[in-house]
Formats: C-alpha cells, structure tokens, sequence
C-alpha cells in the first residue's frame, strides 16, 4: 500500500464527492462521440439524476463509474480512487443496481434474486435469505411474495425487487438505469416516493438515470441534463433548472409547462384558506341551498360538490385534486384550478377537509414572494 | 408375439446395449457442445468455424464413419467404442448450433444485470447462462436423442450389438417378425429417452412452469372476453395471432 492510499480515503471529510468524473470521454468505433469531456461531482447521501433525450450519453456515463463500459479517456473516482484501478467484479458489487425492467433473473426466486450479491461476496445462504426477507418488508412487499419467481409478480412488484437487490449488501452507491420506465404513470409516482422515502431514511448517494425530465425534478437533489453528442447542459439544483434554464437546448428540453412545475419547489406553508361550507349526506337537508357546497363523509374527508341550487346526494360531482396543508404551491394552484366549483379542497394530513384555497390567493402569494 | 416372449431375454440384452450406445455419446456430445457452443458465442471469430465444421461433420455417411474410425482411433474393427465415438460426433455435430441458439435465446437485460451485480465470466456461466439456456438447449436434445437411437441401428451392419441385429438377422432370415419387433423396441426406447429428457427439463426449470401456466391463464382469459365483445371476427381475431407470436417466441 502506498502513502497516498493509506492517506487519502481515511482523511477524506463527509462532504468530499462520491463519484467525479475528470475530463471523460468514450466513442465508439463508429467515431460518434458518446460522452464528450464530461466534468461532474457527485454529491454523497444525495440523489443526483442524468437526463436528457435518448442517445445523449446519460447511460453510458452511469456504467462508467462500475466500469460496465471503459472510458476513452479521462478518469472516473469514486470516494477519490480510480475505478479503472480496481477489479471490476468487487466494485461492482461494491455498488447497487437497478435496471429497466427490473433484470432479475427469471430462475432464482424472489429471496435468492435479493440474496445474490451477499452470495457472491461469500455470505452464506441462510443469513443472505433472513437478510433478503428484511429488505422484503423495507421495500414495502409481503414476504409471501419471496417464494415466488419474477414472472409472477407485476411490473411494480418486480422494480421493488429490484431496489431490494440492489440494497441488499448494503452499498453506499446506488446505480439506477431508468428504474421505473417500464411501469405505468400511476405505479411510478407510487415507485418515486418510495424511492425518496427510502432515500430518508437510508441516505444512499443514488445516481439516477431517466429520459424523464418530471422524474427528475421529482427525484433528484441535483440534476445533470445532457444533450445529444454527449454534453453535459446544465447541472443543478431542479428549482434553478426549471427557473433559469442555461441555454435553448435546456429550456425546450426542460418544456413548455416549466413555470408551472417550478410551483412544486415553492412552499405554500402559511397559505391563507377559505373556511369552507360542508355537508354531510346526513345533514344535506340543513344545508343553504346558495352556491357550491362541498360534501364530505362523517369523518370529514372530502366526497365531491354539489352545484347551485342541487341538493340531492345525486348530483355530486366528484373530480378536482386536494392540496395537503403545507406542500407545495403547485398543488394548491392545481386543485384550485381543477375543482369543478373553482375552489380547492385543502386537507390536513389525516385527509380531513381544512378549508378551500383560491387561485387568486396563489398568484397572490407567488408575486408577493418574487418581491420580496 | 410369441417370437418376442420367447426371446425377450435376448431382446431386452439388445436394447440394454442399445441405450448404453445411443445415452453415452448424447452425455458425452453435451460436454463437448457446451464448452465448444460457448467460445462459438462469445468469439465472433471462431464462431463461423466452429458452426460450418459442425455442420460438415453431420454430412459424412454414418457407414464411412463407422468404417474410417478404428484406423483413425487404433480400436478393433468390431469394438463398440467405434460407434460410441461416431454417434458423439454427430451429436456435436447438432448440438453445438443448439447451445448457440439456447445462450443466445438469453435476455440481454438478464445478462447485464448479472455483470452489474459483479458476476465473473466463469461463474455467470454456471449459475445464470447455463440455467436459462435449458428450454432450448433440451429441446436439440430431444432431437439428437432421437437421431442416436435410430443411427445406432447402424453399427449392426459392422458387427455391434444393439437392437440393429434384429434388423440385420431378420433380413437375412427373410423373417419380418424380428424386423417388427427391433422396430417397436426402437421406438419404445426413443420415446422412453424423450420422457426422460422432458422430465428432467421440468425437474430443470421449476421458473419457467410458472411463466408458461402465467401466459396460459392470459391466453384463456383473453378468450372470452374476445368472443363477449361483439366485435367483428377480424378484430376478435388479432389477440389470437398476437397469442400465438408470444408463444413461439418462447420456443
């Protein structure tokens, strides 16, 4: 061992990169370049995210820190040593990885699918399986299910093996290759705050790879754009691409409806409600027969609106999105606009109705912010 | 029939002998194919050699071969070793295209994730490769198993003891019986080695039971919403054909 390698990885502070990319490069025989000099630090214990359109280098410069694929030049550290520098097979899994369409192997069950890192760094079979069990119920899965094989579970239920995988020898790097592509909308909003509520507790440095430009805003703590023939954009902070995109290739790839999803950064703490006129199906007949009346169940969760002049249970309309309290501006905005009766339903983390928010109000709040 | 339990003590000697030559050189032609099957996948290069050396090796007559090989090996003319060797090449011959196909009906993903996961060559091969390339790598085989039994009929015309004899003496005899019964023997053993083979997939691949009684269920309960629809036949239709494309995708 040499002097500097005894030195450096002991000394190193907290808040040193995970990963740095020094003047990387990779093309291929055809000459395309499909990485161009890329420069990047990668934050430890944070969640940083590639994007950009297909063909622009993202996944290429994500299998180079496990050396799935070799840079032409430059070098890739993690925690300050070169990565060429060790045996691919230990860094590997020395690393979490997560791919499209989950890639577990269709033989093993769910449990040995889990348990196969341990297994290969030598642990033995009982211990990986309890341990495999654990990471069951982390990601959030029965553990009826590990008995079973990957093509019996659905497309969220194989990604959740995935992570669990990935998780299992309990790494400080997390690799995830377009994760949740494979899912439908709904399952990979569900697999999205998962993934970030996991990443509380667990404060893994992730870097992940999407071509989806909300995911990353949803997901990443920093977010690295590239753009086609392997330039790395922008990388920054999601609110600051969204408000200051760098240049064209940014702004149109970051789309049309950014100022709008820039909201989701903005706090809507302290946003005044309306107090909010509400039935229930038992105490309609009470109800003032003016204007829009909000009904709810006998716990105060939000059912749907009856219009003007209706009072039958018969005619609600059911519909519009419900902001929590406290979240962000971009959700008060969008039940205000949503709701059939031009109110939003705000609830409090119970999911009890807590009054009715305007959208005046939130254009309100947010011009008031821009000032001071 | 009476010929046949008369003899059976004889008969069954032929058929033991039989087996024994058709079985070992279906092992023995696995463990060649398998490493040769391999390099052929992984190297480009050696890959047109290895499959075009392969495919001339089946074209050399059965007979010439039986002929060519004790002044090639130094064995006795009459030796079944003799046979036992011919019968390997031309199992190598079959299946070493078959272990081609079987690590090339591989997911590319599966293979990928198990680099990423830190697997060394040799040993993905065993634990990942080698597993998932069973359905198709029994079903050539199943075909070789079959080519063997019958070719092994063969090595009677050069004096080798196996089920061949009956045929061999019974044309001499001018006597069909024997001829009939050294068919149905035949055909029992070949279809014996293919339950064999079928079952020892099955006990091979528990995952893949699953996946295949997943799609049936699909397949079955596409069907009547298919017919409930009421849409015109061609538009009924198009499940179907779809259906049919994933199931010979997984053959």
């Amino acid at each position: 061992m040499t002097e500097a390698q005894s030195m450096a990885p002991l000394a190193s502070p907290g808040n040193s990169p995970m990963v740095q990319f020094r003047n990387v490069s990779k093309s291929y025989a055809s000459g395309q370049p499909a990485v161009h000099d890329l420069n990047l630090e990668i934050d430890r214990g944070a969640i940083t995210v590639f994007v950009g359109p297909s063909g622009c280098g993202k996944t290429t410069s994500l299998r180079m820190i496990n050396r799935m694929v070799e840079p032409t030049q430059g070098t890739v550290l993690v925690d300050g040593q070169d990565v060429s520098e060790q045996p691919a097979a230990a860094l590997r899994r020395s690393m979490g990885y997560v791919l499209q369409s989950s890639g577990l192997l269709p033989h093993r069950s769910v449990l040995d699918n889990i348990a196969t890192v341990p297994r290969l760094n030598g642990v033995p079979r009982r211990q990986a399986r309890i341990r495999a069990e654990e990471l069951l119920a982390v990601v959030g899965l029965s553990p009826a299910l590990g008995k079973r094989y990957p093509a019996q579970l659905s497309g969220g239920q194989q990604q959740r093996v995935g992570v669990a995988r990935a998780l299992a020898a309990d790494p400080p790097i997390l690799l995830m290759d377009e994760p949740f592509s494979a899912v439908d909308p709904v399952v990979r909003a569900e697999l999205q705050q998962e993934l970030l509520r996991l990443q509380q507790e667990l404060a893994k440095t992730i870097v992940f790879v999407t071509h989806d430009i909300d995911e990353a805003t949803v997901i990443g703590d920093k977010v690295a754009v590239f753009a086609t023939g392997g330039r790395l954009a922008q990388y920054a902070p999601p609110e600051e691409l969204l408000r200051a995109p760098v240049d064209d290739f940014v702004a149109g790839f970051v789309g049309r409806d950014r100022g709008f999803r820039s909201l989701s950064f903005a706090s809507a703490r302290n946003l005044p409600l309306q107090p909010a006129v509400t039935a229930t199906a038992g105490t309609l007949a009470s109800a003032p027969a003016e204007g829009w009346l909000l009904i709810t169940d006998d716990g105060g969760a939000p059912l749907g609106w009856l219009p003007p002049g209706q009072r039958t249970s018969a005619a609600v309309v059911t519909g519009g999105s419900l902001f929590t309290v406290g979240s962000s501006l971009r959700q008060a905005l969008d039940a205000a606009l949503s709701s059939p009766s031009g109110q939003g339903v705000a609830v409090d983390a119970a999911g009890k109705v807590a009054g009715l928010v305007d959208a005046g109000e939130v254009l309100q709040r947010l011009d008031a912010e821009r000032r001071g | 029939m009476d010929w046949f339990l008369a003899n059976l003590p004889f008969v069954l000697e032929l058929s033991g002998h039989h087996l024994y030559q058709s079985v070992l050189p279906l092992v023995l032609g696995l463990l060649i194919s398998v490493p040769l099957g391999y390099l052929a996948w992984r190297m480009p290069m050696v890959r047109g050699v290895i499959l075009s050396a392969s495919s001339v090796l089946y074209t050399i007559p059965s007979l010439a071969l039986f002929v060519i090989l004790p002044v090639i090996l130094g064995t006795r003319i009459l030796d079944p070793a003799n046979l036992i060797v011919a019968l390997t090449v031309y199992a190598v011959a079959l299946l070493v295209r078959s272990v081609v196909d079987a690590l090339e009906s591989i997911d590319d993903g599966v293979r990928q994730a198990a680099v990423a996961m830190g697997y060394r060559p040799l040993r993905r091969f065993f634990a990942v490769d080698l597993p998932l390339a069973v359905p198709v790598l029994f079903a050539g085989l199943r075909v070789v198993s079959v080519s063997n039994i019958s070719l092994a009929s063969v090595g009677a015309l050069i004096g080798i003891r196996n089920l061949g004899v009956l045929f061999t003496d019974g044309l001499l005899r001018h006597f069909l019986t024997e001829i009939v019964v050294g068919i149905v023997m035949t055909l029992v053993l070949a279809l014996l080695m293919d339950f064999v083979l079928v079952g020892m997939e099955h006990l091979l691949t528990p995952w893949n039971r699953h996946r295949k009684a997943g799609r049936k269920q699909r397949t079955a309960t596409s069907g009547p919403g298919n017919h409930g629809s009421g849409d015109s036949a061609g538009t009924a239709r198009r499940p179907d054909a779809a259906e049919t494309a994933v199931l010979h995708e997984s053959l």
